[in-house]
């Protein structure tokens, strides 16, 4: 782990040539800084407070962009086929991840139900849908905005998006059931599986800070290199 | 002279909450957008603790009722059986499922309440602007803001639950007023854990730190 160097005072960092000086700020303790020169697989952490402020990962956006098929084959697998069903004194069941969404709706607990189907299905898919996009989009020369203004929504659909959790209350409910009846694993229940490890690979190999510093500004005018500028570049 | 650290915001610059780009506002705009990303540019969340204190205030509202009234009813032929969260957890109860019944115990009695808890003492002492460990405060937070989500795990035990065991007119089970509750506190909390700013635990120990150059 690496620690970024604290900006000190008298060191007036406006005065600094900022593209060189690749300033950044911890989110956590907004400590201004400048993140050292690090190797795929190194991270940068704040001095003062540890929070990790840059994850560099080997070959980035292309291990990403493979991962995110992945995800995307499996999430469509997930949701197309029986996740669980049960057999009892010959009687079956079989339910979906959506299934679960809409039996909650026929009974009443109507905000709940979009709440299931928001973090199960919505989200997730939502998550995997916008990483596609930015990759495939950062892949240009010069990304477009949209790959920007897609990335930026991308936090919230991943804190939203609660697959791992959901398969953790699947597990509880087999348990739970077991005792009654004979439980059948669906498909979708393997493809959810897999996806909350294909995730958590996304999770570890995806570093936006790729995209961002090769993005094509909002306002070109306020970078760096043009002159007469109110805003400086100083994370590139 | 001591050297001594800076902020971001004591140097003027805006830190871009989606793209992490600092830049610093021009003088004659009162809003602006980052220029790289166009998202919102602010120093602090926007009124950060008065938000996150009415999300837990509601959540704590939410708290008895998620926690009194059952989240699922049972029919069977011998009549219907209502269980809330804390009954589901002693049913799971068992020499094989123990293991399952205390993760159910910790994520829906125990994390939301230590969530309440962890963020209403973070809120008290950014108020009275407190010098005290302030990284201590901020990996509270990240934990706080890492586990919560976990606590959906029993809305979807039940809607699962619901979903599979439709076997009328054998059994069937549907979902209970208390569900609507304990969903409530979980999102509620994630909303008061999203408004609350960190670096509001750092300011205080910033500024007397500047104050010495």
């Amino acid at each position: 782990m690496n620690e970024s160097v604290p900006i000190r005072a008298g060191s007036n960092p406006a005065n600094q040539a900022p593209v060189a000086a690749a300033l950044a700020a911890c989110p956590s303790c907004d400590l201004l800084q400048r993140l050292p020169a690090i190797a795929p697989g190194e991270s940068a952490c704040c001095p003062r407070c540890g929070t990790v402020l840059w994850r560099r990962r080997e070959d980035s956006l292309n291990r990403t962009l493979a991962l995110a098929v992945a995800a995307a084959i499996l999430c469509l697998i997930a949701n197309a086929v029986p996740m669980l069903g049960l057999t009892v004194v010959g009687r079956e069941s079989f339910t979906t991840v959506t299934g679960g969404a809409e039996k909650l709706w026929e009974n009443g607990q109507h905000a709940v139900a979009l709440l299931v189907f928001f973090a199960a299905v919505l989200a997730p898919a939502v998550q995997i849908g916008l990483l596609l996009l930015v990759l495939v989009g950062a892949r240009r020369k010069f990304p477009p905005r949209w790959v920007g203004t897609l990335l930026r929504h991308f936090p919230f659909a991943r804190i939203w998006s609660m697959i791992e959790v959901m398969l953790l209350g699947v597990l509880v409910a087999l348990t739970k059931i077991a005792d009654y009846a004979t439980v059948i694993p669906g498909q979708a229940l393997f493809a959810l599986f897999a996806l909350v490890f294909v995730l958590a690979a996304i999770q570890s190999s995806f570093d936006p800070r790729e995209v961002w510093i090769r993005i094509q500004w909002m306002r070109p005018d306020a970078r760096p290199a043009a002159t007469g500028t109110m805003r400086g570049e100083v994370s590139a | 002279m001591r050297a001594t650290a800076l902020t971001a915001m004591q140097q003027g610059w805006q830190r871009c909450e989606s793209c992490g780009l600092l830049s610093r506002p021009a003088p004659d705009e009162a809003e602006s957008g980052c220029p790289r990303c166009g998202g919102e540019l602010v120093f602090r969340k926007k009124q950060s603790l008065e938000r996150t204190l009415a999300y837990l205030i509601a959540a704590a509202v939410c708290y008895l009722p998620a926690n009194l009234l059952p989240v699922i009813t049972s029919t069977t032929f011998a009549g219907s059986e209502s269980d809330t969260i804390m009954q589901g957890v002693v049913l799971l109860w068992s020499p094989t499922g123990w293991p399952l019944s205390l993760i159910v115990l910790v994520a829906s009695i125990m994390i939301p309440s230590a969530k309440i808890v962890t963020m209403l003492y973070l809120v008290y002492t950014v108020r009275r602007g407190s010098l005290k460990t302030p990284g201590q405060r901020v990996r509270f937070y990240r934990l706080v803001e890492f586990i919560g989500r976990w606590s959906m795990v029993d809305v979807f035990v039940d809607t699962f639950t619901v979903a599979l065991i439709q076997l009328q007119p054998l059994m069937s089970v549907q979902p209970a007023p208390g569900l609507f509750f304990f969903a409530a506190v979980v999102v509620l909390t994630m909303l008061a854990v999203e408004s609350f700013d960190p670096r509001l635990i750092w300011d205080p120990a910033s500024s007397k730190e500047a104050s010495y150059v």
